[in-house]
């Protein structure tokens, strides 16, 4: 089964079937019948097989669903809100802050500071830049506000840490400038996860 | 005290050669070193197996596939601290996990366990020593075995009311309720056989059914091999009748207090009841095992299956109330089995 018809969301065009629950009977023969039919129904014995069979996917069909978590990881969502990243333009390899400030100024949990002057071209120049990671609440603001898509959120979600008091420097977070190709963009809100084909499954509601 | 173990095994042991002490001791320290080393690793394989089931791993990072995880265990329960709670009855509470392992590894005594095997000449000291399949071959072997694991009821009883808390209170209630029972129907569900059979020996039972799958007496006695496998469910508290220790209403029961290697105990003694009650079913209903050739692996392929399937049950099958496991044993299992014992003695007069 192909993921095309689970990916059409035009309401009306899917073919639904509805599911044959049967009656509740009404004479004393069509209640015994029904004791009958339940009493000898192999009900325990397709539970014993669903289980066997679900032992026969993981260990032959390759369906098993562990994840060793610290070996391998799950691609995350591009819309996972995990440690800020500061962006350069590919062009020239400046970053692309511009001083503007409104990441600051959205900050609701105050912990962004910054500080800007004018350099020798009289273009704001980021002098002092930095996150409290102990006071953010990755609510994502600061990205959504910001006019050059210049602070984004990355995905480096594993941030326990030893030291309580964690700021973050505009220099940690800025791509470094031999990995400037390596650099990911953004894809926007609304972008769906790398791996949302495998993710879709039929609901189980048939039993 | 080896005089009379002497005597008893040599009175009843005519067809094979001599059993001497020796060799009983020798047994019963295999069985012992080797039922436990397989309690411990059941318990990695109903993790693995469990785990399949529901498509995960299961123990996977100590060793290879987590195979030393018993080990990692092992140290784990012999080092924790024993803790003994503050009003509870030291003495009974310090004893009931040994009832529950004891019993266990006694009724294993008079069960078929490995092949007869003699001690080849050049072992030191040991060497010509015959060593026989069962320890202890009595003319009562199943009612001993089934008398045995009806005491290690005690265990759980008794661990449940000396420890000083509501939930062991509970469980040993449910322990009584639960054994008191099942107990009437394994006995009645394994009449069956024993009157087609006319012996309470396995040995005789095994002799019975020799000759091929059509001599086993799950074809004539289809009925009794489900209530004794029933019952031998109930009786090791496993999936279906595990409500003494159902972690979902009585944390964990009757064991609620216990930590380190008395909880330990317990589980050996459950594992080592799972093997009695699979070699039992082996033994008694398809087919057991043949002295010659590769016999003796057939009767362990039939443990295996049984193992499993106990594993693969409670996998698959949710557990009942105490009310309904009540409803199911006095109502419909006893009744069942009744019919099922006047029925073979008509067949057999007839």
């Amino acid at each position: 089964m192909g993921l095309e018809q689970f990916k059409n969301r035009n309401v009306g065009q899917q073919k639904y079937v509805k599911l044959e629950l049967g009656q509740t009977p009404e004479t004393p023969m069509g209640k015994f019948s029904q004791v009958l039919r339940r009493t000898f129904k192999p009900e325990l014995i397709i539970g014993l097989w669903v289980t066997m069979r679900e032992m026969i996917n993981a260990l032959f069909k390759g369906q098993m669903h562990t994840v060793k978590y610290p070996f391998e990881k799950l691609p995350i969502s591009p819309r996972y809100r995990a440690i800020h990243e500061m962006l350069r333009l590919l062009e020239s390899g400046h970053y692309r802050c511009i001083g503007c400030g409104l990441c600051e100024k959205i900050c609701i949990s105050n912990c962004i500071t910054m500080d800007t002057r004018y350099d020798e071209n009289q273009r704001k120049e980021v002098s002092e830049y930095t996150i409290n990671f102990g006071r953010c609440i990755f609510c994502g603001y600061c990205a959504e506000v910001c006019p050059e898509l210049a602070i984004v959120h990355g995905p480096r979600y594993e941030n326990a840490s030893e030291q309580r008091a964690s700021f973050s420097l505009f220099e940690d977070m800025l791509t470094p400038i031999d990995k400037l190709n390596l650099q990911q963009e953004y894809d926007g809100f609304g972008a769906v996860s790398p791996n949302a084909d495998e993710n879709i499954k039929k609901t189980p509601l048939a039993y | 005290m080896e005089v009379v173990t002497y005597t008893n095994v040599e009175t009843f042991v005519q067809h094979l050669p001599e059993v001497t002490a020796a060799g009983v001791w020798i047994k019963a320290i295999i069985i012992l070193a080797v039922i436990s080393a397989v309690a411990g690793f059941g318990t990695y394989l109903e993790r693995k197996v469990l785990a399949f089931m529901q498509r995960r791993l299961g123990p996977m990072h100590v060793g290879p596939y987590g195979l030393l995880q018993i080990i990692a265990d092992g140290i784990k329960l012999f080092t924790k601290e024993d803790i003994v709670p503050q009003n509870a009855n030291r003495l009974i509470f310090m004893l009931a996990p040994a009832i529950t392992a004891a019993t266990a590894f006694i009724a294993l005594a008079a069960v078929p366990v490995f092949p007869n095997f003699t001690i080849p000449q050049w072992v030191p000291v040991l060497g010509g020593t015959f060593v026989p399949s069962i320890a202890a071959d009595l003319n009562i072997g199943i009612l001993f075995v089934l008398g045995m694991m009806a005491a290690g009821l005690y265990g759980p009883l008794l661990a449940g009311m000396a420890q000083a808390n509501k939930w062991g209170i509970i469980g040993a209630a449910r322990t009584a309720v639960q054994f008191l029972s099942y107990e009437v129907v394994t006995g009645l569900s394994i009449l069956a056989p024993i009157m087609l059979v006319g012996s309470l020996s396995f040995v005789d039972f095994n002799a019975a059914q020799a000759g091929g799958i059509s001599h086993w007496l799950i074809w004539q006695q289809p009925v009794a091999f489900i209530l004794f496998l029933i019952a031998g469910f109930a009786e090791t508290n496993r999936t279906p009748f595990d409500l003494l220790e159902h972690e979902a209403e009585v944390v964990s029961g009757y064991a609620t207090e216990y930590s380190g290697m008395r909880w330990g105990m317990f589980f050996i003694g459950e594992y080592a009841n799972m093997i009695t009650i699979s070699i039992i079913a082996a033994v008694v209903f398809l087919g057991g095992y043949s002295e010659e050739g590769i016999g003796w692996l057939t009767i362990i392929l039939k443990v295996g299956f049984f193992f499993f399937l106990m594993l693969w049950i409670r996998a698959a099958w949710p557990h009942v109330r105490p009310d309904q496991l009540m409803w199911l044993c006095w109502k419909v299992l006893m009744p069942i089995a009744v019919i099922n014992v006047v029925i073979t003695g008509i067949v057999m007069m007839v």
